[in-house]
C-alpha cells in the first residue's frame, strides 16, 4: 500500500465535509486524482523545516483597527434580490428542524 | 490603424488633439469583437449599451476639457471583478445568475478615471485553472492559434488584449494567472505586490495569494493603469497603506549599473528549448542595457507548486463555502433537507476542478493531517520568501522564462490535473513570496507562439519592474505582429 494516500472510504468522508456528493464512477475517478496530488505532495518532506515559523501572510501587517462608526450598507432589499428564494425580508431555506 | 490596434496612450493623444472620439473608438471594438469573437470566445458577457452611453459621456467630458487618465478608453474586466448590476459569474454555474448590488474597488477607480467597460472575460471557474478550460462558459481561444489555450485563468482577459477586443484589460493572479496568459498571448501581464491593489469586490479563492493587475498592450499602458489601480483601501483591510508613485516616471530611467538575478532553478530540464532560447536572448539585451546578469540560487523552487496546492486549495475550500444556495447563486431543486440542499447545489453548481481543489483543501485541513500538509507547506513557503528576500539582497530585479512552453493544445492537459498544475512552476512562487512579478513579450517561436520573459522584484518595487522592463521593451526591438484572425 505504499502508493495509497487516501482511500475511497476518506474521500467519501472529506466530501461530506465539504458538503459535496459524488456518483460512483466520479467518485473512482477523484479517489485516483486525489491520490496521485497527495503523493506529489510527499516530496515536501525532504525539507528540513524544524524552528521555522509557517508563513500565513505576505505582508507582514498589524491588525487593521477602523473607528467603530455607523457606515451606510446594504438595503435589505439589495441583500436579498440575488437570494434563490426569500420572504418577508428572510431568506428561506428547506426545513430544518422537524 | 484601427482604432482598436492602438494603446491607450496613442488613443488618449488623438482623443485630446480631437482627431477622434471615444464613440469611434467604443464602435471600432465592438466591430472587432463582432469578427473576430465568435473564434476567439473572449467574453461571457458584453456592455454595449453602457459603453455606448459611457463614450457619449467621455466625449462630452473631452469637449469641456474635463478628461481623466482614462476618459474613451475601452476596457474588459474579468468576470471575478464585481460590477454594480451586471453579472459576475466566475466562470461558474453556481453563480451563473448573480448581479453583484456594488462594484470591486478596482471598477470603481477604473470608472472614476473615465474608463468605458467593455464586457466582463472568460476565465477558469474560480480562477482555477491554467488554460480557461475549466469556465462553465465553455473554452477561450488562443488568438495566435485557435486549436491552443490562451492560458489561465484570465484567459480571457489575455486573448481580448491580443486580438484587440479592447484596448486594455484586468486580470487576477492567485499562482500566475495573469502573467502565464499574457505570455502565451503575447501580451504585457503585471501581478502586483500582495496589498498594493484593493481586493474589495474581487471574488475570493485564496486570499493570501490574490492580486489584481493589469493586461496590457506595452508598458507605458501599464504603468497608465497601475497608477489608476493601486492604492490603500480602507474596505480592504489587508491592502497596505504605502505611498504609490507616479509608475510613468520609471519608464524612460534605464537599467544601467543593474545587477539582475537569473536563478538556476527556472532553467531546468522540461523547459521547450524554443522557449529558453528566447529568454537567453533577453537576458542579452538586458546586458546589452548595462544591466549585469549574474546567475543566483531560489532552492526551494522544485517544492512550490506543492505548497501551492496546499495552500491555494485549504484557502479555497473555506472561500467557497459561502456557496450553499441560501444568501445568492444557483439553488438545486432536488434537496428535501437542508443538508441533501447544500449537497445537491454544490454538487451540481461546481465543476469538476473546483471540486478537485475544494476536497484537497478539506482534506489538508482536516483533523489528523492539518500538521503533515498545511503547516508544513506554510512553513516551506516561508523557506521560498527567504530564498527571495536572499536573491533581493543583492540583485535589483531577478529574470526569468514566464511559463516552460509555449501555448498548449486544447485538451491536452484537461485529462491530467497534476501536469495542468506544473505549466504554473515558474509564476506560482511569486504569490506564495507576495512580490510583484510582470511577463512581456520576448519574440516567437517558430509555429508564431508568442513567448514571454518574467521580472521578479522585491515587494513594493513595481517601479524597478516597469523601468526593468520598459527598457528591455524598448530595446529588444521585438517584431510587431498580429494574431492571424
Amino acid at each position: 500500500m505504499e502508493n495509497i494516500r487516501i482511500s475511497k472510504d476518506e474521500v467519501a468522508h472529506v466530501a461530506h465535509l465539504a458538503r459535496l456528493e459524488f456518483g460512483e464512477t466520479e467518485m473512482e475517478k477523484f479517489t485516483a486524482q486525489l491520490n496521485d496530488i497527495l503523493l506529489y505532495m510527499d516530496k515536501l518532506n525532504e525539507v528540513d523545516t524544524s524552528g521555522v515559523a509557517p508563513m500565513t501572510h505576505a505582508i507582514a501587517q498589524k491588525n487593521a483597527f477602523r473607528e467603530d462608526a455607523v457606515d451606510p450598507s446594504l438595503p435589505p432589499e439589495d441583500a436579498l434580490a440575488n437570494a434563490p428564494a426569500a420572504r418577508g425580508g428572510c431568506l428561506q431555506v428547506p426545513k430544518v428542524i422537524d | 490603424m484601427e482604432l482598436h490596434e492602438l494603446t491607450i496612450h496613442e488613443l488618449r493623444d488623438r482623443l485630446l488633439a480631437g482627431e477622434i472620439t471615444a464613440a469611434g473608438i467604443t464602435a471600432s471594438v465592438f466591430a472587432r469583437i463582432g469578427a473576430v469573437d465568435g473564434r476567439v470566445h473572449a467574453y461571457v458577457s458584453l456592455m454595449r449599451e453602457q459603453a455606448e452611453a459611457e463614450a457619449e459621456r467621455a466625449d462630452a467630458a473631452i469637449q469641456r476639457g474635463d478628461a481623466k487618465p482614462l476618459t474613451g478608453i475601452p476596457i474588459a474586466l474579468k468576470d471575478v471583478c464585481c460590477t454594480k448590476g451586471v453579472r459576475t459569474t466566475c466562470g461558474s454555474r453556481i453563480l451563473e445568475n448573480f448581479i453583484p448590488p456594488y462594484d470591486a474597488t478596482v471598477v470603481e477607480r477604473l470608472r472614476e478615471a473615465g474608463a468605458i467597460f467593455i464586457g466582463k472575460t472568460n476565465m477558469d471557474e474560480f480562477a482555477m485553472g491554467s488554460s480557461t478550460e475549466t469556465s462553465y462558459f465553455g473554452v477561450t481561444r488562443n488568438p495566435w492559434d485557435l486549436d491552443r489555450i490562451p492560458g489561465g485563468s484570465s484567459g480571457g482577459s489575455a486573448a481580448a488584449v491580443a486580438a484587440d477586443e479592447c484596448i486594455a484589460a484586468i486580470g487576477s493572479d492567485t499562482g500566475g494567472s495573469i502573467r502565464q496568459p499574457a505570455a502565451l498571448c503575447g501580451v504585457v501581464g503585471l501581478k502586483p505586490t500582495y496589498g498594493r491593489v484593493s481586493r474589495f469586490g474581487l471574488i475570493a479563492f485564496a486570499s493570501s495569494l490574490d492580486q489584481i493587475g493589469p493586461f496590457t498592450k506595452d508598458m507605458e499602458d501599464c504603468a497608465i493603469l497601475m497608477n489608476v489601480i493601486a492604492g490603500y483601501d480602507p474596505r480592504e483591510s489587508t491592502s497596505v497603506p504605502e505611498e504609490v508613485p507616479d509608475y510613468r516616471s520609471f519608464l524612460d530611467r534605464g537599467i544601467d549599473g543593474w545587477t539582475v538575478g537569473v536563478p538556476k532553478e527556472y532553467f531546468i530540464a522540461g523547459i521547450d528549448p524554443e522557449v529558453e532560447a528566447a529568454v537567453r536572448r533577453a537576458i542579452r539585451v538586458v546586458e546589452g542595457l548595462g544591466g549585469r546578469c549574474v546567475e543566483v540560487s531560489l532552492p526551494h523552487t522544485r517544492y512550490c507548486v506543492a505548497v501551492y496546492y496546499i495552500i491555494a486549495p485549504a484557502e479555497a475550500c473555506s472561500n467557497l463555502a459561502r456557496y450553499d444556495g441560501v444568501k445568492y447563486g444557483f439553488r438545486s431543486a432536488e434537496g428535501r433537507d437542508l443538508l441533501e440542499m447544500y449537497k445537491k447545489t454544490r454538487a451540481a453548481g461546481f465543476g469538476a476542478e473546483v471540486k478537485r481543489r475544494i476536497m484537497i483543501g478539506t482534506y489538508a485541513l482536516s483533523s489528523g493531517y492539518y500538521d503533515a500538509y498545511y503547516k508544513k507547506a506554510s512553513q516551506v513557503r516561508a523557506l521560498i520568501r527567504r530564498d527571495f528576500d536572499e536573491a533581493f539582497g543583492t540583485c535589483d530585479v531577478l529574470m526569468t522564462p514566464t511559463t516552460p512552453t509555449p501555448a498548449f493544445r486544447i485538451g491536452e492537459k484537461t485529462e491530467d490535473p497534476m501536469q495542468m498544475y506544473l505549466s504554473d512552476i515558474f509564476t506560482i512562487s511569486t504569490n506564495l513570496a507576495g512580490i510583484p512579478g510582470i511577463s512581456v513579450p520576448c519574440g516567437f517561436t517558430e509555429a508564431g507562439l508568442p513567448v514571454g520573459v518574467q521580472f521578479l522584484a522585491g515587494h513594493f518595487q513595481e517601479g524597478r519592474l516597469l523601468q526593468c522592463a520598459s527598457a528591455y521593451e524598448k530595446n529588444a526591438q521585438i517584431e510587431k505582429r498580429r494574431p492571424p484572425l
